[in-house]
């Protein structure tokens, strides 16, 4: 099933072009909430091929740039104690906190670890028992199943110096903030594909029904984003909202219930802190007491220095939508991927770094 | 060779240092300028342009598919030279080693390194040994050195591409990226691609000599990927140059292999490509030449260079968009050559 | 180490227990199956941080080949 080549023929892309420039008439402001997204629509030059009255908007999609300065300066204070090994995902490295990053107290002496999957963490904490191997648990519903099941793994193996400092979050309150907050007058939404693989794309229903505006789920090839895009306007022409999945060779209605399962089993609702949105309730996800023993905020206690935010950092307008990478006083100039100064140009999914790479 | 493990010994200039030499250097890169073992060789050049160039190893893993540590320093000094035009003749190779380095695996990169100097028709022919203790150097670090003589009236430089020349690039890109990086520590991937290790000289001389004015500039796109080459040729020759997404030669495994890992083939490690500007009117000509050679099967036309915007490289995907390519800062990944 | 996300979904070519082979153009990873607990030998996954998170709905896939290639007019339900 070649679906890549499939679903980045240019001829398709080319005819749902035509008929999104035929069809749409009103300027529609539309939000996707997904980092993927945000670098696919950068990587495939989306916008340059749409008509001027479809623009769209990057969310706070980004795992990473979505976590609060408190919650990095907490991994990086667990980095610095003895005996603890932690380990994170690629892109949380070189994210600057209130003084210093992963990176920086790696060089330092820190014994911090590189990996892709939660997987590796436990063979790490299996073959390292005199030290605590601290997972940083970042990511949304596509991420947070699998932690869950590296916990309960550990629980279930006895695995006593495993442990997780969990930042996961949910999507749908911050999708509720942004459009509570109505700092941009949003007309629809384009909804996370593989977070909706796992929520389901019911998950959504909230949209239309609360805030009367489309929820389209899209996947992350051309013609996906296309297709999505094409069923917005169609559904914003006719002013009939509803959500829509684009994606039905990877999202049902229900979603993954044995990952959803899982994630309700190890994790429960919390109130989170969210880079430039602020406290959210019932936004994150924190261990069960049931496995307060692989809870590394329960387990650790440690200072967290002053938040500090550098001065002209935009990260946080740049999440909620409502300033573009470029207008950012500091994009290209002082804040580079190789100097980062917030986590927006870190990540591969950070709205700054997609507009530096790909314009 | 009696001893198994390379010893600080080896690299202090006495007997067991003479036995390294003579049982592993001078057996395999054996030829007559070596053989004195002088303090220095020396020889005559031919009157004209000498050019000169040095590059140091330190890929890790040292062994790959499709190539070695010893194989890179000997082709990658070969093709720098091959890039100015050059005929390359003579090549120096300096080893630091880690103590406690297997023997066997320093003879195996000695002989890939004598192989690939046959295949490039070049001599290695001076050289030096240091021995550094545990944990003072990464088990093989080596530089070499190469001499090699342009012809007269051959000019080609990463200053002199012109408006309307059309970039080549001479096959499939990206390949020694993927392959050195599937072979990290840990990762759970194994690809069936492998490193496109190989001496240019004879690449770069088809195409001079099918076009000899024509060639404007060449370039072997290693680290940071033929974004960063081309990049490098505009603001040189203060152009502009369009790519198009669609006519860059990438293989199957490596465009999956760059899907699975997260990866742009833009910015991989290549070590026996050749990135050029070309007249115009002569490209079609040295394109086929490249094609009936060994290592330009799959050389194609990816672009042209421009007037507009002097030091900009703009890439159009198959959808229409635009977008500028820029260098990435700093290094994506570290120790690929 | 596992790849990140595949937004391209791999083809399962041998499964032992919980975890799998996962191909794509000849390149071969591992993937945990946790969560995908029906999936069969030639099955196309999608995959996230080491886990298969769905299995690739081949008759959905056709639907929408085939939705894309009529083009149906915005009057018209889907």
């Amino acid at each position: 099933m070649q679906t890549g080549k499939t679903f980045r023929d240019p001829a398709v892309v080319e005819k749902l072009k035509n008929r999104i420039w035929a069809a749409s008439k009103k300027p529609i402001k539309v939000m996707e909430f997904c980092g993927t997204h945000t670098h696919a629509i950068h990587r495939f030059g989306i916008r340059q091929i749409l008509p001027p009255t479809v623009e769209l908007f990057s969310g706070p999609g980004c795992p990473v740039c979505v976590t609060d300065n408190t919650d990095i300066d907490r991994a990086i204070a667990i980095s610095k104690l003895p005996g603890v090994i932690v380990a994170t995902f690629g892109d949380l490295l070189k994210v600057p906190g209130s003084s210093e990053s992963l990176l920086t107290a790696k060089a330092e002496g820190a014994a911090v670890v590189m990996v892709y999957s939660p997987l590796d963490v436990l063979s790490l904490a299996a073959g390292n028992p005199g030290c605590r191997v601290v997972f940083l648990g970042i990511g949304f519903e596509t991420t947070a199943p699998a932690v869950a099941a590296s916990i309960d793994e550990a629980r279930e193996k006895g695995l006593s110096n495993y442990s997780v400092l969990s930042m996961h979050k949910v999507t749908p309150p911050a999708m509720r903030a942004i459009l509570d907050a109505r700092e941009i007058a949003l007309d629809a939404i384009l909804c996370p594909g593989h977070v909706s693989t796992v929520t389901g794309a019911d998950a959504w229903r909230f949209v239309p029904e609360e805030y009367r505006i489309p929820a389209v789920v899209a996947g992350f090839e051309p013609v996906d984003i296309m297709l999505a895009v094409a069923q917005i306007v169609r559904q914003c022409e006719a002013g009939a909202p509803r959500v829509a999945n684009a994606y039905p060779r990877s999202v049902s209605n229900e979603g993954n219930r044995p990952a959803r399962e899982m994630m309700d089993q190890v994790f429960e609702p919390a109130p989170a802190l969210w880079r430039g949105l602020g406290a959210i309730p019932a936004s994150g996800l924190a261990i069960r007491p049931e496995y307060a023993a692989h809870d590394a905020l329960r387990l650790f206690d440690v200072e967290v220095p002053e938040n500090r935010t550098p001065d002209g950092c935009s990260c946080g307008e740049i999440i909620r939508g409502v300033m573009r990478p470029n207008e950012c006083p500091l994009f290209k100039t002082i804040c580079t991927p190789s100097h980062p100064i917030g986590p927006c140009m870190v990540s591969s999914e950070g709205s700054c770094s997609a507009y530096y790479l790909y314009g | 060779m009696d001893d198994k493990l390379i010893l600080l010994g080896h690299g202090s200039g006495g007997g067991l240092s003479h036995d390294l030499i003579d049982g592993l250097f001078v057996r395999h890169f054996a030829n007559p300028l070596l053989l004195p073992l002088e303090d220095a060789s020396a020889f005559d050049l031919p009157p004209g342009k000498t050019a000169f160039t040095t590059d140091s190893y330190v890929v890790k893993p040292i062994f790959f598919p499709g190539g070695d540590i010893g194989r890179l320093a000997v082709c990658g000094t070969v093709n720098d030279l091959s890039m100015r035009g050059a005929r390359p003749l003579y090549l120096s190779a300096g080893f630091i080693i880690e103590e406690g380095f297997p023997i066997a695996d320093l003879e195996r990169i000695v002989i890939s390194m004598s192989e690939a100097a046959r295949e490039a028709g070049v001599s290695i022919v001076c050289g030096d040994t240091k021995v550094v203790e545990r944990r003072a150097a990464d088990g093989i670090f080596i530089n070499t050195a190469g001499v090699g003589l342009i012809p007269a009236g051959v000019s080609v430089s990463v200053q002199n591409a012109r408006p309307g020349d059309a970039v080549i690039v001479s096959g499939t890109i990206g390949d020694h990226g993927v392959t050195v990086l599937s072979q990290r520590q840990g990762l759970h991937f194994v690809s069936p691609v492998k490193s496109d290790a190989a001496p240019l000289n004879g690449l770069a001389q088809t195409m001079l000599g099918a076009a000899p004015a024509a060639v404007h500039a060449m370039r072997d796109p290693t680290r940071g990927g033929i974004a960063t080459t081309l990049k490098e040729i505009a603001s040189n020759s203060s152009v502009g140059i369009e790519i198009e997404e669609e006519r860059i030669p990438v293989s199957d495994a490596v465009g999956a292999a760059c899907e699975m890992l997260g990866l742009d083939y833009l910015y991989l490690a290549n070590e026996g490509k050749i990135v050029a500007a070309v007249a115009e009117e002569q490209a079609a000509r040295v394109l086929d030449a490249m094609r009936a050679q060994r290592y330009g099967r799959d050389a194609a036309v990816i672009g042209r260079v421009t007037a507009d915007r002097p030091g900009t490289v703009t890439i159009r995907n198959p959808f229409g968009a635009k977008r500028i390519v820029e260098m990435l800062a700093g290094d994506q990944f570290p120790r690929i050559c | 180490m596992y790849p990140m996300c595949l937004a391209v979904p791999a083809l399962i070519t041998r499964i032992d227990g919980a975890m799998a082979d996962a191909e794509l153009a000849g390149n071969m990873t591992r993937v945990n199956i946790l969560f995908t607990p029906g999936v069969k030998v030639g099955d196309y996954v999608i995959m996230h941080a080491g886990y298969a998170i769905s299995v690739m709905d081949s008759a959905e896939a056709e639907e929408t080949f085939r939705l894309l290639e009529e083009m149906a007019g915005f009057d018209a339900d889907g």
